[in-house]
This record gives C-alpha cells, structure tokens and sequence, in this order.
C-alpha cells in the first residue's frame, strides 16, 4: 500500500464515524494498543518534549527503508503517533519526506498538530523527517 | 443575595459565544478574565475621542488623555487603599512588576551575600526575575517548602528569615492550588525580622478585597487582565519610602527631569518607574475594571464565588475518582485535579470538545509539580460570572471522559 492509500484507508476509517466523540474513543483505543516501544529507547535523546506531553520515537533503517517506534504519555497523542507510525513505517526516505500527511486534517485532528498546541506532535513528525534525511544521506555514501 | 448573575453574563459577550458546537463554558479565569463591555467601551472612548499622549502636550486632547490616565491611577489607589497614588506604578502586568522590583530593590538595598526568599508554590514570575538578581548580585535564593496539603510550611519561615534575608517574595492566592496564604501574618512575622515583603496578588486583587495599608506590605502587585480588565497592563504598589529609594529600572521619556550628557536626573515617583508612552488606553481600560469591581462589591463577589466554589468541590469530589492536589483550610477560586489514570492533555482535550475550557499542564509552576511529582493537572478557575449549571456541565464532561477512556 502506497502512503497515499494508507492514508485513504485512514480518512475511510475515521469516515464511517460521525460523533467526535466516537471519533477520540477510536484515537484513546489506538493509543491503547501502541506497546512496541521498547523501553530500552525511553531515553532522553529520544525524548521530544512538549509543553503538555512527552513523546519518544526511535528510528531504524532496514534494507532502505525507514521504521519507527514511539510512545507518549497522552493517550490521545499516542493515537495519533500511532496513525503517524501506520502512515511511515517500512517506507524509503524520499517517501517520507514528500508525504503529505494530509490525513490529519482529513479527519478532524487538525488542531493537534497546530504549532501552539505544544503536544510534541509537530516536533514529532519533524524529528521523523529529520530521521529520513540522516538515513537518505547515508544511503546515499 | 444581591448578586444579579444574568444581567452580568449579559456584560460578557463572549459567555454567548458557542465553542465546538457547545455553550462555551470559560473556566479558564486564572489564566485570563473575560473583559466586560463596560471595559472595552472605556478604551473604545479613549480612541475615538480623546485619543492622544499623556502628560506631554498642552492642547485639550492630551489634557483629556492625561486626565483620563490619572483618574485610573486614582481609582486603583482607591481600589486598594494605597495611602497615596504615587504609590501606583503601571506595568505590563505581575511579571514586569516583579522584574521591576528584582532590578531596582536589589539595586538600592541588597549587597552580594544577602538573601532572598521566595516560596516552593510561586508562579515562574515570581522566582526567574530573583533567580536572575540572584545571579547578577551574588545571593542566595532560598525555598519556603509547602506542605503536602498545598499550605505553606510557615514553621520553616522564621529560620529562612534570618539577618542575611532581605526580602521575601510571596503568592496572595497559588495560581495551582487556590491556597490562601495568611499574608498578613506573614508580613508581620517578616517585618519583626526586619524583612521586606512583596506580595503576588494576580490570583487574588479580583477575589478578595486587598487593603495594602492593613496588610502592611512593601509591595503588592498585579495584572490587569486576571481582574477583568485588557491584557498588556499590570500595578505596582510600593511604600513610597522604598521606591524612592529605589533608582529607576527602564529610561526613556516620561521618567526625567532633566537630560544632560552629563548626567540626568530622575522624574519623581510614580513617573520615575514608567519611561516611555505607557498604555495609556489599557490604563483607562483597567480603571474601567476597578469600577466594574467596586460596582459589584468585592465583598457581594466574594460571597457569590464563595458559595460557588463550594458547590463545585462537593460536585467534583462527588466524581470519586478524581485526585486533587491543594485541600488546604483556607482555598478558593480555582481546583486542580487529575482524573486517575488519565493525561491532563487528554481531559483537557476532550473537555475543550465539550466547550468547557479549563488548563492543563505545568501552570508556570514547575518546582511545585516536581514537589508533587506530577507532570501538571487539571485546573479549573472560576470567575464573577461563572454559575453552578456551568460546574454541573464540567462534573457531566469528567463522566464523559471517564467512559471515553473506560
Ligand atoms: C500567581 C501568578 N503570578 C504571576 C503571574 C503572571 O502574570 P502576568 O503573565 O500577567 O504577568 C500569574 C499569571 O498566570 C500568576 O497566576
């Protein structure tokens, strides 16, 4: 599945649900089932502080291609991580830093990744773009 | 009881407002205060017309401007019972005020080894601008502990007060836990040390009537828009045998008398402290808040946010299973809480969904969360105009996220 796709899938999924209140039990269950992050990586360095909550994301590159883990302490920060991580993962460096990421707005969560909301979300995708930069550098050597 | 709710929600426009397609529900007041019309027509008056500097021309305009800003002055002196109106300096708000007085005391009255205090449940304004001083001037910044139930440990105060202390720095009312500190006390017990006291009242100036001449206190300081009236504008009261003691902080226009490249001399107090243009709209504004106030009575305030803040610990300790972090026997105007088990981005988040606009996080207060090692809470702060529907509707919000989350 290409990200575009991916990111179809998502808007489809969030689609079918029409409360917002549906909508965020969705984001707290997929909060809820983000547990691969390995504590082992719960270390400063891969800290991205927010002013109201923590995220930690941990980069690998395996045969060309970009994976992640993270964890926050908000659930429904976690949620979205979690959709972030669905979107990126196993992808090449240049798909990572062209995805539009236009799914966020698509479904309503666009707020959360306004700069002002100071969650560690917008650092967050930052950082993983930053990520794929190092890794498409040194791929390229 | 006299307290016309209805008719003063109508002098808020913004209560009318819906927020995500609810009622807005504003519990947000210790961050900011919504401004009533009265408020907004002041300054509104002042552009369109009188609108000119003060203080500097002759024609009628500046007279009328000028007047206008004095007349503001007055009302705060009055407003507080400052025995003198040159007593009242305008700010930016609480912060400058604070920068104001760490710059200009620490100049006139402290010297490197003397000491400070200030206490574990201060805003960030209230300990960065001493840390600064203490650094600049070599002091030492010392901590009066607070207690696990939000009061302050005022058994470790007379040690901390010792010949070396020069000023202690202290909250009326903490921003997180609603303490009411006994500052009268406190300022008695300081003065016997031969202590000088600053007083934060940006929690408090809005809920309680302050009497700076009963109080006794060396300075006493404050934001405009906690209280009602615009953001930008704030009060310094200081003893006037301080501040003129005390040299200038900021230099510019207004606060000279005289410029010579060889030297220039100072304007007198109150201009000495305000260089430059001040807000002079902001001014008229935050005298218009004063009037609003004294209006309403602070007394007739006090009993009406009294009664609601009771309601609202017996609605929400009536939830069970929420934490609260301040239970102190003398508490008011706001709540902080977590949900057990839930992030405070994450109620925050979803009370906001609601329209109910509370504040998470830190609160400019992180030493006292690292004292209750917590990352933040939930804090919800009431003001003149909130009502007890409007506490139901927060209880209801906590239930919602709690089965959000179940
Ligand atoms: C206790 C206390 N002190 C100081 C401040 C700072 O006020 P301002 O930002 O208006 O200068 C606040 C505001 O949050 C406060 O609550």
């Amino acid at each position: 599945m290409t990200i575009e796709e991916r990111e179809k899938e998502i808007v489809e999924e969030f689609s079918m649900l029409s409360d917002w209140m549906d909508r965020y039990s969705l984001l707290i269950e997929l909060g809820n089932d983000l547990t691969d992050f390995e504590e082992e990586h719960r270390s400063n360095q891969n800290l991205i502080e927010g002013c109201q909550s923590k995220v930690w994301l941990y980069a690998w590159e395996k045969d060309g291609l970009i994976y992640f883990m993270a964890d926050s302490d908000a659930i429904i920060v976690k949620g979205i991580v979690a959709l972030l991580i669905r979107v990126l993962n196993g992808r090449t460096p240049d798909e990572i830093l062209e995805a539009p990421l236009a799914f966020v707005d698509a479904i309503g969560l666009k707020e959360h990744l306004s700069p002002t909301r100071s969650n560690g979300l917008v650092a967050m995708i930052k950082q993983m773009r930053m990520y794929a930069l190092a890794y498409k550098t040194k791929l390229a050597r | 009881m006299n307290f016309p709710i209805d008719e003063i929600r109508k002098d808020f426009p913004i209560l009318s407002r819906p927020v995500n397609g609810r009622p807005l529900v504003y519990f947000d007041n210790g961050a900011t205060a919504q401004t009533p019309r009265q408020v907004v027509e002041a300054m509104d008056r002042v552009y369109y017309e009188y609108n000119s500097n003060i203080h500097r021309g002759i024609h009628t305009l500046s007279n009328l401007s000028t007047e206008a800003f004095e007349a503001a002055r007055e009302k705060v002196r009055d407003f507080i019972n400052a025995a003198e109106s040159r007593q009242i300096i305008f700010t930016r708000g609480t912060t400058e005020a604070i920068n104001l007085v760490a710059h200009s005391f620490g100049a006139a009255f402290m010297q490197p080894g003397d000491a400070l205090v200030v206490s574990e449940m201060e805003h960030h304004s209230n300990i960065v601008p001493w840390q600064l001083l203490a650094e600049r001037m070599q002091l030492e910044l010392k901590v009066l502990p607070v207690l696990d139930n939000g009061e302050l440990d005022l058994a470790a105060l007379p040690a901390l007060l010792d010949e070396r202390t020069r000023l202690l720095a202290i909250t009326h009312i903490s921003n997180v836990l609603g303490t009411i500190n006994p500052v009268k006390d406190i300022v008695e017990l300081a003065h016997s040390k031969g202590v000088k006291v600053l007083i934060d009242g940006a929690q408090a100036i809005h809920h309680t009537r302050v009497d700076v001449a009963a109080l006794d206190c060396d300075f006493y300081v404050f934001s405009g828009h906690k209280m009602y009236g615009p953001t930008g504008t704030g009060v310094l009261y200081g003893k006037a045998e301080l501040l003129e003691a005390m040299p200038p902080w900021q230099g510019g226009g207004e606060m000279i008398q005289q410029v010579r490249f060889s030297g220039s001399t100072y304007n007198e107090l109150p201009y000495k402290f305000e260089a430059g243009t001040p807000d002079y709209v902001g001014v008229v504004g935050l005298g218009a808040a004063v009037d609003y106030l004294q209006q309403l009575g602070m007394v007739a305030i006090g009993a009406y946010e009294k009664e609601l803040f009771a309601y609202a610990v017996e609605r929400l300790e009536g939830l069970g299973d929420l934490i609260f972090y301040g239970t102190a026997a003398q508490r008011g105007s706001l709540l902080s809480f977590l949900p057990e088990g839930i992030h405070p981005f994450d109620a925050g988040t979803l009370l906001d969904k609601m329209g109910i606009a509370v504040r998470t996080g830190h609160h400019c207060a992180q030493p006292l969360m690292d004292r209750f090692g917590i990352p933040g809470t939930v804090r919800a702060s009431f003001g003149l105009y909130n009502t007890k529907s409007e506490v139901d509707a927060l209880a209801e919000g906590l239930l919602k996220v709690r089965q959000l989350f179940a």
